[in-house]
């Protein structure tokens, strides 16, 4: 195997060629998956924790998914901050407080969130969102699909939206109204006022 | 010393009435023993009392109101109802702990059925009833709405398997109802709107609680119950409710005492006006609620609305932010103004700051829970040590904590139990598996050993992080009162099961996963396994012939194996050697025979 320059997406394809569905999958989860991108001789899929039979009469469950180091053979060291495998149950916190929680938010020390309104045609209540939660276009269109119960079509850079039933609209600084996409994100967080929106019908 | 109202020291007491008449003298005694004991409340001295002899036993069984029933399995409702004939409140607890964290199928059992079956034949009276981790469908609340005629509260905890449609039910029948309370329990959408269901005319109802309920109430049926509800001290909201539907109620019902808010941050397109306005409008409501001591719910919540509130603080002694996902700051504003505030739930995005704050105002404190927005292993958490210490140094009267964190270190966790020798609940999750001491790499071991010594009040502990069997040894040693233990991912061998089996007399509860303890020290335990509501050991050294020792030796016991995958959420095939769950209890009744494919009992 030619050994090329330490390169992350070169792995992973390198990867997906041989094998696994899943290991891709198991790349992208998480945000550090560092065996996804460790650089091996071997093939994919050793040295790794497959499945194996627990040894007979030993309460232990058979997927080693559960992360039990000191069941193992003792030449892995648990170390304190490696990435671990998930754990079913752990941290112990209920699912339902789990869902119950906003996206996650990032660094905003300030305090000071882009907060700007958001109303949709034919809905009494609005909510308010923050801005700088979100990093791109489609992420801030997910949101306001869950938010508002919506169906959403597809957004792209190049085609705007297809087959949908909503628009998004935004009031920007100078008044105006304008579609949600129409300018690089940087500019649409600093220029937003409020959000609309607006139902297929209208357009 | 049992707990339980199926106590197995005594004999099997069959309550032969003395009232054939033939000894007046004897018949004189129960009569005035009967009037004394209907005075006892407390229920571990009515067990001690009918221990006595036969004519207590019989005259405690006659008078006793209240029947708590720890573990469901552990008696039959035909024999808890055989011995107690004049129960009008009963609490039964079914499912274990653990199981709401996946590490259970959701069919494992804990059935309401067999109970409410049973009640609505022997206790046509029945006024109360209070569930904790129980299945009920519809029928059930169907059949309860049906049976009991002077039926008055209702609490369900953490329950599920039921929804509006059985809601509708007891909204509709049970006219004198008090308490409607539902926490944490899944409700499923059957589309009836059971709010609607209430009877037209002044209800009685004290309290109404539907906080956990995803489903969106037709509103104005909510404003017009809670406008013929003059006593109406709890209302509790889901997050469906917007401020504009919140202050509506508010102004309705002022003087509620406990409020949980809803999502505090929908907010309804009605009036034109700015923030600030919009704040002011909303506290105006707040203020006008002077009875008000509980606050929660703020499950959207638009942190500019916060200061709306600011008018109740000074009166709260409870504020539930654990859903509340607010910095520092936004915190500080609110904590400030709450002096007497005694119960506080948070999430951890207050950081340590907001915890200092808190310590600097709420001397009174008697309860913290800080909860994590990212219940995750591997990042930095905005809590730690520092937040731990600044509390114990500012609420000194503190008797619960959990907390929530990813980094700790022994020295706060010692300044803690120095500085709250009232704790009687230890509650630590350090989110990392086996982390050491932050700052020395040490085990967490003089940590918790100086908990179980200095606070000798001590009844609930959960550890974790990097223990040895020092550990345990502490608590074996200093844990005297200790009730209730949670372990995870820590000790290094059967020594630290061994050490808490044979040093805690009064453990009732023991829950440890992902330990490495084994059959050896299981048998260790065996004479504390009659003494004990249940024993919970998940992938940890046990195996199978163990466990079949153990259920061979102990006829009382039942022990229950479970092969469940969590992950995949379903029952895990293979070898039949394995489990995942091992759950054993005592119990009078032969094993139940409503167990899932993935439960064996043995």
């Amino acid at each position: 195997m030619v050994m090329r320059p330490w390169d992350p997406t070169t792995m992973i394809s390198c990867y997906a060629r041989k094998q696994n569905h899943s290991r891709l999958s198991m790349a992208f989860q998480g945000d550090l998956n560092l065996e996804a991108t460790e650089l091996r001789l071997g093939l994919p899929g050793t040295g790794d924790h497959e499945r194996r039979t627990p040894p007979v009469g030993v309460g232990v469950t058979k997927n080693n998914k559960r992360g039990l180091p000191e069941l193992e053979d003792g030449h892995r060291e648990e170390s304190t901050r490696t990435t671990k495998t998930q754990v079913v149950g752990w941290p112990p916190v209920r699912s339902y407080r789990k869902n119950c929680l906003q996206p996650k938010k990032t660094e905003s020390e300030s305090g000071g969130g882009v907060y700007v309104k958001v109303s949709m045609d034919g809905v009494p209540y609005l909510r308010k969102i923050d801005l700088k939660l979100y990093k791109e276009y489609p992420q801030l269109l997910k949101d306001l699909e869950e938010m508002f119960k919506l169906k959403g079509g597809e957004y792209s850079e190049r085609e705007g939206y297809n087959r949908s039933e909503f628009m998004p609209a935004y009031e920007d600084k100078d008044g105006d109204w304008m579609l949600v996409g129409d300018v690089p994100w940087n500019m649409f967080v600093t220029s937003c006022k409020r959000l609309r929106i607006m139902k297929g019908s209208e357009l | 010393m049992s707990e339980e109202d199926g106590d197995h020291h005594s004999s099997e007491a069959t309550s032969t009435n003395s009232l054939s008449g033939s000894h007046p003298p004897d018949q004189v005694l129960e009569t005035v023993l009967e009037s004394v004991l209907q005075f006892l409340t407390c229920r571990r001295d009515r067990n001690a009392a009918s221990l006595v002899c036969r004519s207590w036993h019989r005259a405690e069984a006659f008078t006793r109101s209240e029947l708590f029933i720890g573990n469901c399995y552990s008696v039959s409702p035909a024999r808890a109802f055989a011995r107690f004939s004049k129960v009008r409140s009963i609490y039964i607890k079914g499912r274990p702990r653990f199981a709401d964290f996946n590490l259970m199928p959701h069919n494992w059992g804990a059935h309401f059925r067999p109970w409410v079956s049973a009640m609505a034949r022997a206790y046509p009276w029945l006024e109360k009833v209070y569930l904790k981790r129980i299945s009920l469908t519809n029928d059930d609340l169907a059949l309860l709405a049906d049976s009991f005629h002077q039926f008055k509260e209702l609490e369900l905890v953490f329950c599920e398997g039921f929804g509006t449609r059985g809601l509708s039910k007891v909204a509709y029948n049970c006219r004198q109802l008090r308490v409607l309370d539902l926490s944490d329990t899944e409700v499923t959408d059957d589309n009836v709107d059971w709010i609607s269901c209430f009877p037209e005319d002044e209800t009685c109802l004290e309290s109404l609680v539907f906080d956990c309920m995803e489903n969106d109430i037709n509103f104005d049926a909510l404003e017009r119950l809670v406008a013929r509800s003059p006593l109406l001290k709890k209302l509790r909201l889901n997050r469906y409710a917007s401020m504009r539907q919140l202050y509506q109620l508010l102004l309705r019902a002022p003087q509620l005492t406990h409020l949980g808010t809803g999502s505090f941050g929908l907010i309804e397109n009605v009036q034109n006006m700015d923030d600030n306005q919009e704040c002011n409008y909303y506290s105006s409501a707040f203020a006008a609620c002077t009875s008000l001591v509980c606050l929660s719910g703020f499950k959207d919540v638009m942190p500019v609305y916060l200061p709306s509130i600011h008018p109740v603080c000074a009166n709260l002694t409870s504020l539930n932010f654990s859903y509340t996902n607010i910095n520092p700051q936004q915190f500080r504003s609110v904590i400030v103004h709450c002096h007497k505030l005694q119960t506080l739930w948070i999430l951890d995005s207050v950081c340590d700051e907001g915890l200092q704050a808190a310590s600097e105002t709420c001397k009174d404190l008697r309860e913290l829970r800080v909860f994590p927005v990212d219940a995750d292993e591997d990042i930095e958490g905005p809590v730690s040590e520092v937040g731990l210490q600044a509390i114990s140094e500012g609420c000194r009267k503190l008797q619960s904590i959990l907390y929530f964190c990813q980094r700790m270190t022994n020295e706060a966790v010692i300044a803690m139990s120095r500085n709250c020798p009232d704790l009687l609940v230890f509650r630590l999750c350090i989110m990392g598996r086996r982390q050491p001491d932050s700052v020395t790499g040490k085990p967490m071991d003089e940590g918790f050993g100086a908990i179980v010594k200095n606070c000798q009040k001590l009844t609930r502990l959960a550890v974790s992080g990097l223990l040895t069997d020092k550990a345990f040894w502490y608590i074996g040693q200093y844990g005297k009162l200790v009730r209730t233990l949670s372990v995870a991912f820590a000790g290094d061998s059967d020594m630290g099961l061994r050490y808490v089996l044979e040093g805690c007399p009064r453990l009732q509860k023991l829950e440890i996963r992902d330990s490495p303890f084994g059959d050896a020290a299981l048998h260790a335990g065996a004479h504390r396994y009659y003494n004990m509501r249940f024993l919970w050991m998940s992938s940890c050294r046990v195996s199978r012939q163990g466990c079949e020792e153990i259920a061979r030796s102990m006829p009382r016991l039942v022990v229950e194996l479970v092969r469940y995958d969590g992950e995949e959420g379903s029952f895990m095939e293979g070898d039949s050697n394995s489990f995942t769950v091992l759950y054993l209890y005592r119990s009078l009744e032969p094993p139940r025979n409503d167990a899932p494919e993935s439960v064996t009992i043995l």
